[in-house]
């Protein structure tokens, strides 16, 4: 594969980058644990224009396990970059002084690419609008190898909010490059763009529409629960209506295969029950672990 | 220029000016808007529709005296009336003949319909960049944010 530069969009990859990133994060998983000075004289700027708890915390877990340093902000309010209206160019054209990568997480749609057309530094996108989480993709398409042991032959089910989670149009996308069946189970409102569908259709993905989590948990291998949020719905009888039928509890599991896996990005609030944490075939901790090391991965890929 | 049979009594010839020739049939009051012409602007205007063409079924023609294309406007066009030609007069003659090709990708042509494009962010340095995705229907993907733009949405960019 060629060199890593910057990683924007899960669309630049094809499936042997993609797979050659997932090879390289099981090799992070014995650096993790013993900890390395790799990436000791590199600096790792992260940029936080939206918040975040796991995916910020994680990439800097993953560059302090790798002996780099770090630095940058987490509230854009409190930077000129947000709060004095300074464009994101001359952001980008300051930090890439100051470090050796730059991590960005931006509200607005497009803005990794405007950020890696003005950097000279490598550009990691750790979220843009609506549409890009590639590292999320990236390690959701980890955790499912490694607790599966393969992706291909799996039948996934996507739940929940499948219209304005980014996590699930990247990890669809990421999806399409393996044989794989997929179920989306989401309420009319918050149904998957018919764009979005067709692409993986035409990536030779069967792709099946169900009308609830009952329907979209019988009969896989890995369930994929994302938050439905309540400010999506102008009327909130509508969102009270919907919530009972995206949510697994103690009375869904037992629909579940014993050998299936749920993950979810998260945070979770009321669609996965904490009455199920300790079900074997809970793994969305394990899966909070799984973005530090594929993050060790992509950090080790670009700046190694 | 290629009106045939009676069709060629339908539309003078112009001495000086611009003609633009087989344009997709019922598209030239499009074209017109893209060049902002309204009537009051005081150009001498000749323009038929849906005539027959030995190029394309059927076929719009404008005239417009006195007046020469800017480059974008060019690419406006292509993206309304893709396989027009236009046809620069100067003292009667043809002076240049353009056939109006769609390029790969279109700088600045437009503002990106999705709101939370990056592109629409106040001062920001950049330009808006479309890949041309589809020719029939014109398709385009915004290269920042990948939105697709349907073409109504373009024309009616362009003419509203």
């Amino acid at each position: 594969m060629g060199e890593l530069r910057n990683l924007i969009s899960i669309h630049d990859l094809d499936r042997e980058q993609i797979d050659e990133i997932l090879d390289v994060a099981a090799k992070m998983e014995s650096v993790s644990v013993k900890r390395s000075k790799d990436l000791e004289s590199k600096i790792m700027a992260v940029l936080f224009f939206e918040p975040s708890t796991r995916t910020r915390l994680s990439f800097e877990s993953a560059m302090l396990r790798l002996g780099g340093s770090i630095l940058g902000f987490a509230e854009a309010g409190t930077s000129s970059a947000g709060g004095k209206g300074e464009t994101l160019a001359d952001t980008i054209r300051t930090v890439e002084r100051y470090a050796d990568i730059i991590v960005m997480r931006h509200p607005l749609d497009g803005s990794a690419r405007v950020a890696a057309e003005f950097s000279s530094i490598p550009i990691i996108n750790a979220g843009s609008g609506s549409e890009e989480h590639p590292t999320q993709a990236l390690l959701d398409l980890y955790s499912i190898k490694k607790l599966k042991g393969k992706i291909d032959g799996l039948t996934i089910s996507l739940c929940g909010d499948l219209k304005y989670g980014r996590t699930v149009h990247s990890l669809g996308m990421g999806l399409s490059h393996y044989d794989v069946k997929i179920k989306l189970a989401a309420p009319q409102q918050l149904r998957m763009k018919p764009a979005i569908i067709d692409e993986m259709k035409k990536a030779g993905v069967e792709v099946v529409q169900v009308d609830d989590v009952k329907e979209a948990i019988q009969d896989v291998d890995v369930i994929y629960m994302t938050r439905i949020q309540k400010e999506r719905f102008p009327d909130v009888r509508e969102y009270d209506k919907v919530k009972g039928r995206f949510r697994i509890g103690t009375e869904q599991v037992e629909l579940l295969r014993d050998d299936a896996i749920v993950l979810h990005p998260l945070p979770r609030v009321d669609e996965l029950s904490s009455n199920i944490d300790h079900l074997p075939q809970a793994k969305y901790f394990d899966q909070v672990y799984n973005g530090v090391i594929l993050r060790m991965a992509v950090l080790k890929m670009i700046l190694g | 220029m290629s009106e045939v049979g009676d069709d060629k009594i339908r539309i003078v010839k112009i001495h000086n000016g611009t003609v633009i020739d087989h344009i997709k049939a019922g598209m030239a009051l499009e074209v017109l808007k893209i060049l902002r012409i309204t009537g009051e602007d005081g150009h001498v205007v000749s323009l038929a529709m849906n005539i027959s063409s030995s190029k394309i079924e059927k076929k719009d023609i404008v005239k417009v005296e006195h007046r020469f294309l800017k480059d974008e406007e060019v690419a406006r066009i292509a993206l309304v009336a893709p396989g027009a030609t236009i046809n620069l007069i100067k003292d009667n003659k043809l002076i240049k003949k353009i056939q109006i090709e769609l390029p790969d990708t279109l700088t600045d042509i437009m503002k990106c319909p999705n709101q939370r494009c990056v592109t629409n962010k106040e001062r920001e340095p950049i330009h808006s960049k479309y890949q041309v995705i589809s020719h029939k229907p014109i398709q385009l993907k915004c290269l920042y944010c990948w939105t697709l733009v349907e073409e109504g949405h373009i024309i009616s960019a362009f003419t509203s």
